[in-house]
C-alpha cells in the first residue's frame, strides 16, 4: 500500500510569548516544529504500514528550511521524503497549496493520504479536504480511530459535535486526523543520525507539472487585506475579600448581567 | 502587491523583523530582506522608521474578472442534523440577511435532507429563496455528495457570497466546494461585512491562535466563500408572515464513495456539544483528579451548561478528548466560561478567549488566566465551587 503523509512546518507556539501591552506575538528565536497534528498523521501511516505492508512517503510544501521537518519524519520511520519548494509557490493560500500538493500526489500515486486535522498557525483545516477534491477522491475528516484497513477500503471513526460516526470508504481516500488517534513514537538516536544524512528529494513547480497561473500569490483566490491585534478585554474585575464575599459579589454581578 | 525593501532608505535597524507575524524578514548584508515566507500582510510598512518598506503595484497577473458581474445574491448553507436545523443556521440567516440588504440582493438558503416544514421556517427566519433537496440520502452528513450538490446549486444560481457554519460539517465539506469551483474560502470568520466601494466581502478571522486578526478578501473570484464561527453572529429576526419561494433540487448522478455506517452519541448526562453551550465550566490540572469533574458537572448542570477541559486534564486521562478546549481541541465562545484550576497556557487561551464572560478560579495569583478573566477568584477551587453552587441555589430559590 502506498501511503502519503502531508505535513507542515510551523512555529512552535509553546515557545511563543505575547507582549502583554500590545498583544503582539513575539516570534524572535521561536523554533520551527512539525505541526503537532501531523505527528499523529505520520504515526498513523507508520502503524498502517506495519499492519498491511507498504511504504510511507512524507511530503511538505515550504521554504528550503522545511527540510528539517522532513528529516524529523524520516527519523520517526518514514521511508521517503519530498520537499516541494519553489519561489513560485510563495504566498499560496489553501486553494493553491492544495493544488500543488495534489499535483505532487498524482505524480507519486497513492492509496491512502493522511494529513493532520489542521495546522496550528493558520487553523484553517482546509488543505486536506481541498486536496482530496483536486485529486477527485473521497476524504474523511476528524478521524479519531482507524478501525480497519484492507487492500481496497478503510473504516474509521469520525468525530462529530455530539459523538462520532463510523464511516467506511473505498481507496484511495484522504484522512485528516485528530490527536486522540495515537501516540506518536519518539525517534531513536540512531534513526535521528541516519535521517540527518538522508537525501531529501526536492521538487520545483516544473517537476510536478503545475499550471503556473494556479500557484503562489497569483494563483491564490484570497488576499490578506490587513492584520490587526484584537482588542484587549477592558472590563476586568479582580474580586477581593473572603472567599465567601468574593463568591457573593460574583453571583451579584452575574445576576445583574442576567446570567443567573 | 509585492512588498519590497528600498535599499537606499533601509538603515538595517531591524525594527521590522519583530513586527512580522510570518518570520519573513531577515537582515542580509546589513539591510532588511523579505523572504518567501511573506504573506503580503503589510504589517511591516507602518513599522519602518525610514519608510523603506514599500508595496509595489500591479506586478501580478489579475485573473479574468469580467464574469464576476454575473454573480448575484447571498447563499447560506442551512445545516441540519436528524432533521433539525442546527443553531448556527439561524445565525447564518442573521448575518446573511444583513449582507444581502447591504448589497441590495436576495438571500437564499440551501437545505439538504430535512423536511419541507423546516424549509418554510428558514423563510420566516429571513431567507427569500430555499434550494431544497429532500432526497433521503442527504439525511446523514456525507462530504462528497454534499459538496457535489452544493457546487451544482452554486454553478446554476451563481450567488456572489456563500457562507456556512464553521462546524465539523461545514469545515469538512465546504473546502471541497471551494476547490471544485476554483474560488477562495476563509475559515472560521468572526466578522463579515461589505466594502461598499468594491462590493467585496471583508472576512475577518483570527490567525495564530487568535493572537492576531486578519481581514481576508477574495477580490477576483466568485463566489466569495466563508465559514462562520458558531455563536458569534446574531440570529436573524423571525417574521411569522414572511413569504418566500422553495425551489426543489434533484440529486442525480452524485457519487457516494464513503458510507456512514453508524452514528454514535457520546453517553453523558450533559451535552458534549461545546460549540453550542451557553455556559462551559472547564477544569485543568488544578483539579488534581478525575473526580473533580463531578463537582464541575454539578455547577455546569446548575447553570444549564456543560463541561470543558484543558489539554493537561485530558492528557491525565481524567476526561475524554471531546471536552478539550484550546488549540488542539475545540474553539468555544459561550456566554460564560468558568476556568477552574487552569493556569492559562497560550494554547488554552486561544480556544476560549472570545467567550463573553470569563471567570477564573485558581490558587496561584500569578496564573496567566487572570490576565484575560473578567472575574478572578484566587483560591482553592474545592472551597470556591461548593460556595458558588450554594450561592446559585440560594439565588435560584429566591427568584423562583
Amino acid at each position: 500500500m502506498k501511503i502519503i503523509v502531508c505535513i507542515k512546518q510551523v512555529p512552535d507556539t509553546t515557545e511563543v510569548k505575547i507582549n502583554p501591552e500590545t498583544g503582539i506575538l513575539l516570534r524572535e528565536g521561536v523554533p520551527s516544529i512539525i505541526n503537532p497534528y501531523d505527528l499523529h498523521a505520520i504515526e498513523a501511516g507508520l502503524q498502517i504500514r506495519e499492519r498491511v505492508q507498504g511504504n510511507v512517503t512524507v511530503i511538505t510544501m515550504g521554504p528550503p528550511q522545511a527540510e528539517t521537518a522532513l528529516r524529523d519524519a524520516l527519523a520517526m520511520g518514514a521511508d521517503d521524503a519530498i520537499l516541494l519548494t519553489d519561489k513560485a509557490f510563495a504566498g499560496s493560500d489553501t486553494w493553491a497549496t492544495s493544488y500543488v500538493l495534489s499535483m505532487a500526489i498524482k505524480k507519486l500515486g497513492a492509496d491512502l493520504i493522511i494529513c493532520g486535522k489542521q495546522a496550528i498557525d493558520g487553523d484553517t483545516a482546509q488543505v486536506g479536504p481541498e486536496t482530496a477534491e483536486f485529486l477527485d477522491i473521497p476524504h474523511i475528516s476528524y478521524v479519531r480511530k482507524i478501525e480497519e484497513v484492507t487492500e481496497n477500503s478503510v473504516r474509521v471513526q469520525r468525530m462529530m459535535d455530539e459523538g462520532y460516526d463510523i464511516v467506511e470508504s473505498s481507496l484511495p481516500v484522504l484522512l485528516t486526523v485528530l490527536r486522540e488517534l495515537n501516540e506518536p513514537r519518539l525517534p531513536s538516536l540512531k534513526a535521528k543520525i541516519a535521517a540527518k544524512k538522508a537525501v531529501i528529494k526536492k521538487w520545483a513547480s516544473s517537476d510536478i507539472n503545475v499550471d503556473n497561473n494556479k500557484i503562489g500569490i497569483k494563483g491564490s483566490p484570497t488576499r490578506v487585506k490587513n492584520i490587526f491585534t484584537p482588542e484587549a478585554r477592558a472590563d476586568r474585575i479582580i474580586l477581593n475579600g473572603t472567599l465567601e464575599e468574593q463568591v457573593d459579589k460574583l453571583a451579584k454581578e452575574l445576576r445583574e448581567l442576567k446570567c443567573l | 502587491m509585492p512588498i519590497v525593501v528600498n535599499l537606499n532608505k533601509c538603515k538595517g535597524c531591524e525594527e521590522c523583523i519583530a513586527s512580522c507575524p510570518y518570520d519573513a524578514i531577515e537582515i542580509k548584508e546589513g539591510k532588511a530582506s523579505i523572504n518567501e515566507y511573506c504573506n503580503f500582510c503589510k504589517t511591516c510598512l507602518s513599522v519602518c522608521p525610514e519608510g523603506a518598506i514599500e508595496e509595489i503595484e500591479g506586478k501580478f497577473f489579475i485573473p479574468e474578472t469580467s464574469s464576476i458581474g454575473n454573480y448575484r445574491g447571498v447563499l447560506i448553507f442551512a445545516e441540519q442534523r436528524e432533521d433539525k436545523i442546527s443553531p448556527v443556521t439561524y445565525e447564518l440567516l442573521g448575518v446573511g440577511r444583513r449582507l444581502a440588504d447591504d448589497l441590495n440582493v436576495e438571500l437564499s438558503a440551501a437545505l439538504f435532507g430535512a423536511s419541507e416544514k423546516e424549509a418554510e421556517e428558514l423563510i420566516r427566519w429571513g431567507a427569500d429563496k430555499i434550494y431544497f433537496c429532500d432526497d433521503p440520502v442527504f439525511k446523514q452528513f456525507n462530504d462528497e455528495p454534499y459538496a457535489r450538490l452544493l457546487s451544482l446549486i452554486i454553478e446554476t444560481y451563481k450567488p456572489e457570497i456563500v457562507i456556512a457554519g464553521a462546524t465539523p460539517i461545514g469545515r469538512s465539506f465546504i473546502p471541497r466546494v471551494a476547490a471544485r469551483l476554483g474560488t477562495g474560502l476563509t475559515a472560521d470568520c468572526t466578522s463579515l461585512s461589505i466594502d461598499r466601494e468594491t462590493r467585496n466581502l471583508l472576512q475577518v478571522r483570527p490567525a495564530f491562535g487568535g493572537n492576531i486578526m486578519a481581514t481576508i478578501l477574495c477580490p477576483n473570484h466568485r463566489p466569495q466563500m466563508a465559514t462562520v464561527r458558531p455563536r458569534v453572529m446574531k440570529r436573524g429576526e423571525y417574521k411569522k408572515d414572511k413569504k418566500g419561494e422553495i425551489i426543489y433540487i434533484r440529486a442525480d448522478n452524485i457519487p457516494f464513495r464513503t458510507k456512514v455506517i453508524d452514528t454514535i452519541k457520546e453517553v453523558s448526562n450533559i451535552t458534549v456539544n461545546l460549540q453550542e453551550a451557553d455556559v462551559i465550566v472547564s477544569g485543568g490540572r488544578g483539579l488534581g483528579n478525575a473526580k473533580g469533574f463531578e463537582l464541575l458537572k454539578e455547577l455546569a448542570v446548575l447553570l444549564g451548561g456543560t463541561i470543558g477541559a484543558s489539554r493537561a486534564a485530558v492528557d491525565e486521562g481524567w476526561i475524554s478528548y471531546i471536552h478539550q478546549v484550546g488549540q488542539t481541541g475545540r474553539t468555544v465562545c459561550p456566554k460564560i466560561y468558568i476556568a477552574c484550576g487552569i493556569s492559562g497556557a497560550v494554547q488554552h487561551i486561544v480556544g476560549m478567549q472570545s467567550s463573553d464572560i470569563i471567570i477564573a478560579i485558581n490558587k496561584n495569583p500569578e496564573a496567566p488566566i487572570f490576565n484575560i478573566a473578567n472575574y478572578g477568584i484566587v483560591g482553592d477551587l474545592y472551597e470556591v465551587i461548593p460556595l458558588f453552587i450554594r450561592k446559585i441555589k440560594e439565588v435560584k430559590a429566591i427568584s423562583s
